[in-house]
């Protein structure tokens, strides 16, 4: 037999949700290839977080299915993807602001481990301290590991947010809005990060800054009114007269 | 005019800002630019009351704000757009809306020119604000304190989570409050829509003010722009 590499590692067919009368995301078919970094833009309000919401299993469909490795996982809980390797970051914060740096990192490096330890009880403190000294330089804070998250400005909280979840050493990670609070040399920071990673992980991108999706994107999916108004390459939808009229206002 | 001098302030033992003085003009726009951690929260935050000098004066028109407790601070007519956007998110858009209205005169006609800026919140009127989406939520904000009929308008990164589109709304925005006489203290770290929008923009690190200028200078100045805010001449990413 001879083993074939999935074309698609995450598919949604018919994604639907409402909240109340709203509808947010109106049936959405997506595939996400192995390894790519894909960014999905729209108008504030055109459904991505839900859409990614459901991919990520914090929000449930309303109809629709989301399959991971062909394997329906719909009614998988979010935890439960997490340890199938879908990690999501949100766009509001999600750090323990009074633990200290080091802590917040240890929890997701702790999950990791114990995901091929034996004994969980048997978890190796230095190799648990190793991981979040790894986890630690990704995003530059060696020097902040003994403050309390919430004291770190605000921009390098959101990169410990990130340094969590890539803790955690995902299949696909999903960021939301990373750049929000971002000085321009930690966003130059953030995209060299979101590249070294990209070689063995599948990237969704939620961002508004189109330079960064530019500079970092294989293709683009926008979204408009909870439905896919378009996607192609970071060229084609720059260049698309939809995209132009109802997200960049040129 | 409002005027910043000497401001020190900190968090318990840690000195956040050391000396810091700014004067803010009606009809003048001021961009606090400056790394992660320089102390521009910090110095919002001391304007509208909710962090105590140490020492040095905060004044409005000659008046002394440093004594005055919080609240009393926006019926000056000062309103604040805090980073992460504050909203009382189980409380509806509109209801948002209305603290920003009751903090002066509850006038509700304010109203009309905020949904000519931003039509979609009159969709979103009777939705509770948590349940917005993030760029929602930050026109909330913006449209709240515009609701206070300001005369000075702090911004902690108001451009957070815009879609381009509404990036220039909110330059325009910013552009029209001018024109009224409003003083507008911007931070940003969207540098390029910052030099844009701004008159002057003081440069602060580590607590301290490095250079006041017009925007124009700055933005014509790469060293500058790359020692202090970390632009690099090549590649931004605004």
């Amino acid at each position: 037999m001879v083993a074939v590499a999935p074309v698609t590692l995450l598919r949604t067919e018919g994604l639907r949700r409402a909240f109340g009368g709203l509808q947010a995301v109106r049936g959405v078919n997506l595939d996400l290839a192995p390894g790519e970094i894909r960014a999905i833009i729209g108008p504030n309000g055109a459904g991505k977080t839900t859409l990614v919401g459901m991919i990520s299993g914090r929000v449930a469909p309303s109809a629709g299915r989301v399959l991971f490795r062909g394997r329906d996982i719909t009614r998988l809980p979010a935890h439960d993807r997490v340890m199938l390797g879908i990690v999501y970051t949100f766009q509001i914060m999600s750090i323990y602001r009074a633990l200290p740096v080091f802590d917040n990192l240890a929890l997701p490096v702790q999950r990791r481990l114990m995901r091929t330890a034996l004994d969980r009880l048997a978890l190796d403190p230095r190799a648990v301290a190793r991981g979040v000294e790894a986890a630690l330089e990704r995003i530059g804070l060696q020097d902040a590991a003994a403050q309390p998250a919430g004291a770190l400005p605000y921009g390098h909280q959101r990169l410990l947010d990130i340094a969590m979840a890539l803790a955690l050493d995902p299949e696909i990670l999903i960021l939301d809005e990373p750049t929000q609070g971002l000085a321009p040399d930690e966003i130059a920071r953030l995209l060299g990060l979101i590249r070294h990673i990209a070689s063995g992980v599948t990237i969704v991108l939620i961002e508004h800054n189109m330079q960064v999706v530019l500079e970092v994107a294989q293709r683009v999916t926008v979204m408009d009114a909870g439905r896919v108004l378009a996607e192609g390459t970071p060229a084609e939808i720059e260049a698309n007269p939809d995209v132009q009229r109802v997200y960049l206002g040129q | 005019m409002l005027t910043v001098e000497g401001l020190q302030c900190g968090y318990g033992e840690a000195l956040v800002l050391h000396g810091v003085s700014l004067r803010l003009a009606p009809g003048q726009v001021l961009g606090l630019l400056g790394r992660n951690g320089a102390g521009k929260t910090t110095t919002l935050r001391a304007i509208m009351g909710l962090l105590r000098p140490r020492t040095g004066r905060i004044a409005l028109d000659g008046r002394d704000l440093a004594t005055l407790p919080p609240y009393e601070i926006p019926r000056l007519g000062i309103a604040y757009v805090p980073q992460g956007r504050g909203l009382f998110p189980f409380l509806t858009v509109e209801e948002n809306l209305r603290m920003g209205l009751f903090v002066r005169d509850g006038d509700p006609r304010r109203l009309e020119w905020i949904f000519e800026l931003f039509p979609v919140l009159r969709e979103r009127l009777r939705q509770r604000a948590g349940t917005l989406s993030g760029g929602e939520q930050q026109m909330v904000a913006t449209a709240r304190a515009l609701a206070a009929d300001p005369r000075y308008l702090l911004m902690d990164e108001p451009l957070e989570g815009l879609m381009p589109l509404l990036v220039e709304t909110l330059l325009g925005v910013i552009g029209q409050l001018r024109a009224r006489g409003v003083g507008v203290l911007l931070v940003e770290q969207r540098i390029d829509a910052a030099l844009r929008a701004a008159d002057e923009v003081a440069l602060l690190e580590v607590g301290r003010i490095r250079y006041q200028g017009t925007a124009a200078a700055l933005a014509a100045d790469p060293e500058m722009l790359q020692t202090y805010l970390g632009v690099r001449r090549d590649r931004r990413h605004e």
